[in-house]
């Protein structure tokens, strides 16, 4: 499936998508508050584990030297440490910005922190 | 090509997007993520069919063990190690994509045409340079590496010379793709480099520092999808990426100074020449004094800096911050765009701290209110309250925004002693008449300043 050699339609493919997912990432992130910075930090950290993906097929695959394969091993472990604690960090983040807070009595439960 | 792989791609893709985009208000925040995280298992549920598979027990040996350090390290990770844990989190992402590249050259480099070795090349430079990179990074975040600028003579022609080699074997890698010692010279020399590069770098400029990790990791990801021809890696790794860069002009436009200057500048090293001391005499004041004060006040501004989130205030400070409204003053809290580590620091610390988001005001929005205030409060904040930066030109921060806080009725900073700030440079703001100086740990002095209040 994969080509050692880039045929030049499929380099102008992966160009394009790279200019408009650059316009589009532009777009959108420069609209994040500053208040959401480092929530924005983290989730974009566990979307760029998205290398797992390749991660994954060099470890699984046949490889011509078992280097290789623990490399990809390796790979797989790094990725999925972003992957889960990237989001699961994020959420415990994002869980904690409320624009109010409940009245006094739900406040006396934050105290006990 | 496996056109249900593909789809699945395509369906991350766009889930990825959409998370992104519910980043942009608090409100939709969480769903967002849910979206992106829904994206990110179609797209590893999506890659496990790949008929090139042919072993699944390391894939799955790996997702499990990667997977429970992740799990583990956000749940009991404290909010305020978050500097230090996304600087880790970058330097696990960089490793991945290097360490794809490594194995991908291994298994039939010497086969790659020019264009794929070339980005396999960009994939491995940017891999390996933020791996090394974000440790040190981590190192000084967590007091391992020291954190002030580590320099030494010639430092910059030493690495410009390796820049330069490293650029060398990339060209050459281009050139004949089976040159496997220009491949582990240049891998190496990348490492190096990371190391080199943000080695002399203070603790102060971590937040461009970390912006600019974070966006070299997503392009290492990018890079990957080009060698692989994956188009969802591309789009992700993009996205990181130029999140990333966002950030980091952000950040240097909020300390006013260029990129160049925050990478090559050995800040500390500079400041030491540049400003005359400013002489007079610091008024210390009470904690009875600052308490009536603050009891008595119509409008308070607190200004949080790294200082809070060393002594883990942001509680003690949400306590006095209840009682004062309590009282009906009105509380606000001035956020710097570099106060802190990373980007958005101390919003997380005070979110920790159950201070509702519509307290926290951005320093465009206010610094107009300084004036109308009676009392501000600095709470281990010093350069981003230096008025330096707006009076003396001289001055190495000249023409960065501040928190002017030196324009409130009364200023009072809460201070460890009377040292410098981590930039090492003289704030005039403590030898002001209006400014009073609270010694003493944030924490301690922040609870007794509430009984205090409580008292009169």
């Amino acid at each position: 499936m994969e080509q050692l050699v880039f045929d030049p339609r499929i380099l102008m493919a992966s160009l394009y998508v790279f200019a408009l997912a650059a316009f589009l990432g532009y777009q959108i992130i420069s609209r994040v508050p500053p208040l959401l910075h480092t929530p924005l930090m983290s989730a974009t950290n566990a979307l760029s584990a998205i290398s797992v993906v390749g991660a994954i097929v060099v470890a699984g695959r046949h490889n011509e030297s078992s280097i290789s394969t623990w490399l990809g091993f390796i790979a797989v472990i790094s990725a999925s440490i972003n992957v889960i604690g990237g989001f699961l960090i994020t959420d415990r983040m994002l869980k904690m910005f409320k624009r109010e807070i409940p009245a006094k009595p739900g406040d006396k439960k934050g105290n006990s922190k | 090509m496996n056109i249900y792989i593909e789809f699945c791609y395509l369906a991350a893709s766009i889930l990825f997007v959409f998370g992104l985009k519910g980043l942009t208000h608090p409100d939709s925040a969480r769903r967002g993520m849910l979206l992106a995280a829904a994206g990110m298992t179609a797209a590893i549920v999506g890659t496990l069919f790949n008929p090139e598979i042919v072993t699944r027990e390391w894939i799955w040996i790996g997702l499990l063990i990667g997977g429970s350090i992740g799990a583990v390290m956000s749940i009991w990770m404290p909010m305020t190690a978050m500097p230090e844990r996304t600087a880790l989190s970058h330097a696990f992402g960089a490793l991945a994509a290097a360490l794809v590249g490594i194995a991908e050259y291994a298994n039939h480099g010497a086969q790659m045409g020019t264009l794929k070795v070339g980005a396999l090349g960009f994939e491995i430079l940017l891999g390996c340079i933020t791996f090394t990179g974000s440790l040190i990074a981590f190192g000084k975040l967590y007091g391992v590496v020291k954190g002030t600028p580590i320099t030494f003579k010639g430092q910059n022609i030493f690495n410009m010379t390796l820049l330069a080699v490293m650029l060398g074997c990339f060209v050459y890698l281009v050139y004949d793709a089976s040159a496997a010692a220009a491949f582990y010279i240049m891998m190496t020399l990348a490492f190096c480099f990371g190391v080199l590069l943000v080695v002399p770098i203070g603790s102060a400029d971590m937040p461009v520092v970390m912006s600019l990790l974070n966006s070299y990791a997503g392009l290492a990801a990018a890079a990957t999808g080009f060698v692989l021809g994956n188009n969802v890696l591309i789009i992700a790794g993009t996205l990181d990426g130029f999140s990333g860069f966002i950030l980091s002009v952000l950040m240097c436009r909020a300390m006013n100074r260029s990129m160049k200057n925050v990478l090559f500048g050995a800040f500390g090293a500079v400041s030491e020449t540049a400003v005359g001391a400013v002489t007079g005499t610091m008024r210390e004041v009470s904690l009875e004094d600052v308490a009536t004060q603050l009891a008595y006040a119509k409008h308070v501004v607190f200004v949080p800096g790294y200082g809070m989130a060393t002594a883990q205030a942001q509680y003690a400070v949400r306590e006095l911050a209840n009682l004062l409204e309590g009282r009906g003053v009105g509380v606000k809290f001035g956020i710097h765009p570099v106060a802190g580590r990373m980007p958005g620091h101390m919003n997380v610390l005070l979110a920790e701290a159950n201070v509702p988001y519509s307290l926290l005001y951005e320093m465009d929005q206010i610094n107009p209110d300084l004036p109308q205030t009676d009392v501000a409060v600095v709470i281990g904040a010093n350069d981003v309250v230096n008025p330096d930066a707006r009076d003396n030109p001289r001055s190495p921060i000249a023409g960065m925004p501040i928190i002017e806080v030196d324009r409130a009725r009364s200023v009072v900073v809460l201070k460890r002693g009377n040292g410098k700030g981590f930039s090492g440079l003289d704030n005039p703001l403590f030898f002001k008449p209006v400014t009073g100086m609270l010694y003493g740990d944030a924490k301690s002095s922040l609870t007794s300043l509430t009984q205090a209040v409580q008292e009169v």
